[in-house]
């Protein structure tokens, strides 16, 4: 049956790392959005307005899709992993149903009256609804993390033998657990480091061209705000990304040792452990000794883990020792488990988050630099710059959640170190057993190739609308008897 | 009453208000290829339901979460076991998203029309298979013990019985009306005549199959005190008849959402205390208890939805009021959009 969970765990894995390539960035646009139609009301200036509407549409755009493959993640646990289902139900429903009611309907509403209300609503009411639509796109991020940070530390729950699940005692611990408090402002920074380069990377493009044209052009203006105001947006997030980041670390240090050994590739417990920039050998797994680490920071990863550059940290031999100990060295089936994750996928998912991301907050600088004191940014280097950087934090926020999701294993609901007896499911008993291979493949085979053929769309229209530039508006005005044009159409 | 039952109801209650709306969104969409004649009036079509859809499908998820939270058991054995039907909605829902979005992006016809073809076999897909699937939980399925839990033991063609089926058809007919009702109320002219005479004949059709199969499920799977919903269903169906024939399309949209609501309150009567009957033995059946949540988790979850569904209703009513108007080809725009670049 082997097969059927593998099948299931890379089923998972597409359809969440795909939904979730469309998350950020809908998360961090419609707030940006948000403040760019406040300012064209507060101001009345027409770049806002202009600014708003161009990239509203690329927001529309991606929403789509972002709805449309999060309807698969509300299912499927249920169709793939119905004993994961059964065994957390009791307390990983809630915030899911929460999720829906406070945050989707929330969303969806008021996107509705965003996009269609234009002409129907006045001007402040109508700025309400995007914001009521950013708010909720938060909110979704929000809980289903508290579901998702309660896989990576279980609170709040007991295990009861009877019923042989986890049940919940209290939805504050749940709500509030320490890995939600910080995995969330990460997860945010990220969405806004995201939507800023997006609009800062596009914005360098257009004013690279409009100077092309005519280096009078009127347009320069509104371009160089946006790209000042997607720079800013960058540096900010980048910053929180890596203080959150780090205090993460910290906790993570605790509450899963052997996902932060498995990142560094510690082999042997140490003192002063570096912090490894490139290393060699079999990280594939088979054999940890072979592990040779050819650059290390000294001391780094000691005081990243523990804030200390002298502190021992312990190895990946040493944890799974203890692992065995108190959680058991063989399954049901009677094979020796092995508590550390992939190696080989931990260690570069790790290094690909901080490095892309941080290339991405580190570009913001350079925009900022060249449109200082009313320039523009025109140049060559500088506009292929700005677009080879689009796909650079999307791919770091992919390899934050393979790395926070891979470095779990083999669990899918990660036990407390300290307590919670019993609260932990291994990934290889999640599964629904009653669902076939074939069948499990043939939802495979189906949902990658119309998300592939859905993935083309979404980038032709996205490109062309990009290329298309920001509208000539005219002032919206609403219309009192519903006899004018629609605003917005199908 | 005791917790489990409460949150038995909520779930019907979160079922009703998604067949209520979702299925005037499925009626447009399967109309559209059916009354619409040419682009502008697929457009009419498609911006009736333009700034509402996707509230309403949030329903759906909000189900799927309730159904999680509240009965774990039953939303892992109901998803694992429907598989094959479940994925042919998902993909169906998938499709839809993307089609009503990106439909008007690019001009051109080519691109247009292949939209519209996702747009109209994606609300004939689930408007079948949500029958399919409520009749086949009222009827039972092959439910067995399995390694300590209580798992579906069947294969797909189980799925597809008779009295599976014509449940298919109902809901097939049902949101037919539902939609075009809607398009006559929502739209104006020629268009909104056409509507009307269309839910004219639908009407009658629904009458018979829907009416068919609820005395069916009556005689064969319910108990005594759903003979009330059944007559009240009945009458809500002749309504939607009569009221179409009058011409008062408003009163017989409301029939048809009465109808929808009888329908849901059957088919949960008839289940209870049930949430998934066995068809092998009624040991093996998921109940509302033994299927259900503990009650620390049913206690907070019903102030989550005492307290956050009234607001849910209130802003959505809003929107709907905000789209009151009706939409005639006038309101059309003519396209403004961009064409793909040429390479
Ligand atoms: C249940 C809650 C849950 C939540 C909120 C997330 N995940 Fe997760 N993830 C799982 C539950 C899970 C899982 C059920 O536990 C998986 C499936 C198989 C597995 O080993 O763990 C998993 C695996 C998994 C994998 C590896 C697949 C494998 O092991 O073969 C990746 C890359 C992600 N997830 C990515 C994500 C992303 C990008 C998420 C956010 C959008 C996310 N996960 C949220
Ligand atoms: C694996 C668990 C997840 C589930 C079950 C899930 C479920 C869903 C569902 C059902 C939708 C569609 C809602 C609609 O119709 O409006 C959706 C969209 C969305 N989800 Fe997820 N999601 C998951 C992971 C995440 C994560 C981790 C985040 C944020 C950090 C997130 C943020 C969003 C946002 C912002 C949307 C709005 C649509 C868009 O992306 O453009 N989701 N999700
Ligand atoms: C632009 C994207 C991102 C950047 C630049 C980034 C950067 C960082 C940085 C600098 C750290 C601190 C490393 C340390 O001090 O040890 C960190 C830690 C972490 N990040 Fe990210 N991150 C990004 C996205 C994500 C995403 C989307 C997730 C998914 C949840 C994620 C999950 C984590 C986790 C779990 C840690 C804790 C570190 C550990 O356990 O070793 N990151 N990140």
């Amino acid at each position: 049956m082997l097969e059927a969970l593998d099948l299931a765990r890379w089923q998972f894995g597409i359809t969440t790392v795909y939904h979730f390539i469309l998350v950020p960035l809908t998360i961090g646009l419609s707030t940006l959005v948000a403040i760019m139609q406040t300012a064209w009301v507060r101001t009345g200036k027409e770049k806002w307005l202009r600014l708003t509407k161009f990239y509203g549409k690329l927001l529309l755009i991606n929403f789509a899709l972002g709805i449309a493959t999060g309807i698969v993640q509300e299912f499927q646990f249920g169709m793939n992993w119905s004993n994961y289902s059964r065994f957390v139900g009791d307390i990983f429903g809630a915030p899911l149903a929460m999720e829906a009611l406070l945050a989707f309907f929330l969303e969806s509403t008021f996107l509705g009256l965003w996009i269609f209300g234009w002409d129907k609503l006045p001007k402040k009411i109508h700025l309400m609804t995007v914001w009521a639509f950013a708010i909720g796109s938060a909110l979704s991020a929000y809980f289903i993390i508290a579901a998702n940070s309660w896989m990576q530390h279980p609170v709040g729950a007991d295990f009861n033998p009877e019923t042989g699940r986890a049940e919940m005692n209290s939805i504050v611990d749940v709500l509030t657990n320490n890995t939600t408090l910080l995995a969330f402002p990460h997860v945010i920074a990220t969405a806004f480091l995201v939507a800023g380069n997006f609009v800062a990377g596009i914005a360098v493009y257009w004013m690279w061209r409009k100077h092309r044209e005519d280096k009078n052009h009127k347009d320069l203006g509104l371009y160089r705000t946006a790209a000042r105001f997607g720079a800013v947006t960058m540096l900010i997030a980048g910053v929180a990304v890596i203080v959150t980041g780090d205090l993460q670390a910290k906790l993570m240090f605790q509450q899963q040792p052997i996902k932060m050994a498995a990142a560094e590739g510690v082999i042997h417990s140490e003192e002063s452990a570096c912090f490894s920039l490139l290393a060699i050998g079999n990280l594939a797994g088979d054999d940890p000794e072979s592990v040779n680490h050819l650059l290390c920071v000294p001391g780094l990863y000691s005081y990243m883990a523990t804030g200390d550059f002298s502190a021992e940290v312990p190895g990946l031999v040493d944890l799974q020792e203890q692992y065995a100990d108190r959680y058991g060295a063989t399954d049901t089936a009677g094979n020796e488990i092995q508590y550390r994750p992939n190696l080989m996928v931990t260690y570069w998912s790790f290094r690909l988050m901080i490095g892309l991301g941080a290339f991405s907050a580190a570009l913001s600088l350079v925009i900022l630099w060249f449109t200082r004191k009313g320039g523009y940014a025109t140049a060559n280097w500088m506009k292929n710059l700005a677009i080879v950087s689009l796909p650079m934090p999307y791919l770091a926020a992919s390899f934050g959640w393979i790395f926070t999701e891979m470095g779990r294993q083999p669990f899918v609901v990660a036990p407390n170190p300290d307590g919670v007896d019993m609260v932990m499911l291994l990934t290889q008993y999640g599964y629904s057993p009653n669902v076939s291979a074939g069948e499990v493949a043939t939802s495979l085979a189906v949902f990658t190739i119309v998300y592939a053929i859905l993935g083309v769309f979404w980038f032709r229209l996205i490109h062309r609308y990009a290329v298309e530039g920001a509208p000539e508006v005219e002032e919206p005005t609403v219309d009192e008897d519903g006899s004018r044009p629609l605003s917005f159409a199908y | 009453m005791d917790l489990p039952l409460i949150w038995f109801i909520l779930i019907a209650v979160l079922w009703t208000g998604y067949l209520v709306l979702e299925g005037f969104d499925f009626g447009v969409g399967m109309l559209m290829g059916l009354l619409a004649k040419d682009n502008k009036e697929r457009r009419v079509a498609l911006n009736s339901i333009g700034p509402v859809w996707d509230g309403n499908e949030v329903w759906l998820l909000t189900a799927g979460g309730a159904t999680f939270a509240a009965f774990p058991e039953w939303y892992a054995t109901l998803f694992s076991g429907f598989y094959l039907p479940l994925l042919l909605i998902l993909l169906a829902l998938i499709v839809r998203a993307v089609a009503i979005e990106y439909r008007g992006k690019i001009n051109d016809p080519v691109w247009r029309q292949r939209w519209d073809w996702a747009i109209i076999g994606s609300a004939w897909v689930p408007s079948i298979l949500w029958g399919v699937a409520f009749a086949n939980l009222v009827r039972g399925v092959p439910i067995e013990e399995v390694n300590g839990h209580l798992e579906f033991v069947g294969n797909f063609f189980d799925l597809l019985s008779p009295f599976a089926l014509l449940g298919g058809l109902v809901t097939l007919t049902l949101f037919l009306s539902h939609g075009a009702l809607f398009l006559a109320l929502k739209t104006s002219g020629d268009f909104s005549k056409r509507a009307g005479d269309f839910a004219k004949k639908i009407s009658v059709a629904a009458l018979v199959l829907a009416g068919g199969w609820a005395i069916w499920t009556q005689l064969a799977y319910s108990v005594p005190w759903t003979w009330a919903v059944v007559a009240v269903a009945a009458l809500g169906l002749l309504a939607v008849v009569w009221f179409t024939r009058v011409e008062s399309y408003g009163r017989a949209f409301i029939a048809n959402a009465v109808v929808l609501v009888g329908a849901v309150v059957l088919i949960f009567g008839s289940m209870y205390p049930d949430v998934m009957p066995s068809s092998i033995d009624p040991a093996y059946s998921l109940t509302v208890d033994n299927a259900s949540s503990t009650d620390y988790t049913l206690t907070v979850m019903t102030w989550v939805a005492v307290i956050l569904t009234p607001v849910v209703l209130l802003y959505q009513s809003w929107s709907y009021w905000v789209f009151r108007r009706r939409i005639s080809t006038d309101n059309i725009p003519e396209h403004s959009e961009l064409t793909f670049l040429k390479k």
